[in-house]
């Protein structure tokens, strides 16, 4: 038998519907290549025997439905990996932090309960940046995670879900979930090769996945083609009464748009979205993605987005102030982490200090200023005020256009270490990816190009909010002309 | 803008996060780095301009105020640091 861990999700789909291999022999072969891949750091808790329970327990489905002519789930018998920031019911759950101790959730958040209705084989926890904050995976309690791609030394996957995308491009696993509060999908999967969709926000319920900052966290998945995406985020999507934000629509078949025309789709091109420093190649990539979508039938029309450089710091107030708020329930009383001080307060402090790490303590301590007496109109209501003009550039934008193309990040991946201490340079790797956040708008990255020293490089799709079906289309349009086929050589 | 050694020791404080008093200097530096590099935001214009409060163009939701959920007292003491008869255990918080 060929190499089943070479298979896209739609290929091994497929596959099993045809009867060519077991979920079980699917499974076996992608739990292999975990334990193959340790050095990749990509995984903080393996399942592999709950893995081949659910693979097992999928071919039985797929029998009883073959002999009674049903159909079978989306996702039926498709070994995925879960980004540990998703509560699953009797495994413990993390997100990346110490503070979380053993909690070991009774609960399944919505987004992975939908896919284990749809099927999916459940292989394990993926590693992150803690409590999704940083875009290295290098703030990760558990180690930072490798990408597969190299160098001459070791490289970051981006982040903050960096398991699910080193995991997905060393194919460990068909696809796995990840969350975007900034650029955590979009960003790694363009520093790995991969591709990552956030979707609108609201359309993957939040319910279940430990928060970060709610108004911008969104899930989605990381996955080898645009239309494995599609299929994953069609299982993820749906309404959810349990989380008030999540939107009453039904989930369209996005995964029939991947191959679509784009003949007379009108790309819009934001004049703002290049930086000082950016290497030329991610210049000449972005002229590049222009000239594919034009030769596919594109129309493109330049558009400005004016408010684009203060995304970023507008971020950096709303997102460490939600954060904040959120992260208070961090108390070592409930569940989680306890370290014994001298009286309540020092309980509380003793925890909160050794359970999070640097970057999370730094960013608690600056939502706490921002939303503190005195500060709070400065900062805090400032930032929530420019967060409209920036969803005003994209309303404009939409007159002209009905999809944004951009570069995903300004660099390749880089070497683990090298940012990590200077906080403002982290931050930028976000500048392309936060403004969708901010909007609540749909972005995508695919693979485009190799660098001259051989690392990926990702074009990102922006689109109406609600309109991942024009995203898709356009994604789907740049996958064809890039014809992006490389791998990484495996040296792990 | 910017904050002292002793605003970082206030701020930890209301954060619930110890901080050392040889690091409250080093950690001033650093959130002042950050907190100049936001101030940028001085610059834009927003006059008349609503706060964005929510990512999403919806009104909050309305259900009947029944219970949905419940008798699951087990499971949520489940990962307890410690609980005792059915009970948290908590440090004492009254003298």
């Amino acid at each position: 038998m060929s190499d089943l861990t070479k298979l896209t999700l739609s290929g091994a789909l497929d596959g099993m519907a045809k009867g060519d291999f077991t979920s079980a022999e699917l499974t076996q072969a992608h739990i292999k290549a975990c334990k193959d891949a340790v050095k990749l750091n990509a995984f903080v808790t393996d399942t592999h025997e709950l893995a081949m329970d659910m693979a097992k327990a999928s071919d039985m489905r797929r029998q009883k439905a073959k002999s009674s002519g049903q159909s079978v789930g989306k996702l039926e018998g498709a070994p995925l990996g879960i980004k540990d920031l998703f509560c699953t019911e009797g495994v413990k759950t993390t997100a990346g932090s110490k503070i979380l101790g053993e909690f070991t959730p009774p609960y399944e958040s919505s987004v992975s309960a939908n896919m284990k209705a749809d099927g999916m084989v459940m292989l394990g926890k993926l590693n992150l940046d803690e409590f999704a904050m940083g875009s290295s995976n290098e703030t990760s309690a558990f180690g930072p995670v490798i990408n597969p791609w190299r160098k001459g030394q070791d490289l970051v996957p981006g982040g903050s879900s960096g398991g699910s995308a080193s995991a997905v491009a060393a194919d460990l696993c068909l696809g796995a979930t990840a969350t975007d509060t900034g650029g955590s999908i979009r960003q790694p999967a363009s520093f790995t090769g991969t591709v990552g969709i956030k979707p609108t926000y609201g359309r993957c319920s939040r319910w279940g996945t430990v928060a970060f900052a709610s108004s911008l966290d969104q899930a989605g998945p990381i996955a080898k083609t645009v239309k494995d995406s599609a299929i994953l985020l069609e299982s993820m999507s749906g309404y959810d009464p349990k989380d008030s934000t999540s939107i009453n629509a039904p989930v369209p078949d996005w995964a029939s748009a991947c191959g679509a025309s784009i003949k007379g789709l009108r790309i819009g091109i934001p004049k703002e979205y290049t930086i000082d420093g950016m290497p030329a190649e991610i210049e000449k990539l972005w002229q590049q993605g222009i000239e594919w979508l034009k030769a596919a039938g594109a129309e493109i029309v330049d558009v400005s987005l004016p408010h684009t450089k203060y995304a970023l710091p507008a971020y950096y107030v709303v997102a460490p102030a939600e954060a904040s708020s959120n992260l208070a329930r961090y108390d070592g009383m409930r569940y989680g982490l306890r370290v014994e001080g001298a009286d309540l307060a020092d309980t509380y402090e003793r925890t909160r200090t050794e359970g999070f790490g640097a970057e999370v303590r730094r960013r608690i301590m600056i939502g706490t200023y921002v939303l503190s007496a005195g500060y709070y109109d400065a900062y805090y209501l400032r930032a929530q005020k420019v967060r409209t003009r920036i969803a005003e550039d994209f309303k404009a934008a939409w007159e002209k256009c009905d999809a944004l193309l951009t570069p995903t990040c300004p660099s390749a991946p880089f070497a683990v270490g090298r940012k990590v201490n200077d906080p403002i340079t982290m931050y930028l790797n976000d500048i392309f990816t936060v403004t969708a956040n901010l909007a609540g708008l749909p972005g995508i990255s695919i693979p485009a190009a190799l660098d001259a020293d051989g690392l990926p490089l990702g074009l990102q799709i922006i689109g109406r909010a609600m309109d991942e079906e024009t995203v898709f289309k356009a994604a789907s349009a740049l996958e064809d002309a890039a014809g992006f086929t490389a791998k990484p050589e495996k040296w792990w | 803008m910017s904050v002292s050694a002793k605003d970082v020791k206030k701020i930890a404080r209301l954060s619930r996060l110890h901080v050392e008093d040889n690091q409250l200097e080093p950690l001033a530096g650093e959130l002042n780095g950050i907190l100049k590099w936001i101030e940028q935001l001085g610059e834009v214009d927003v006059e008349g301009v609503e706060p964005m409060t929510s990512a999403v163009d919806m009104d909050a939701p309305l259900r009947k105020d029944e219970i949905t959920d419940g008798g699951v007292r087990d499971k949520i003491l489940a990962n307890a640091p410690k609980s005792d008869d059915g009970f948290f255990v908590v440090p004492r918080s009254v003298e």
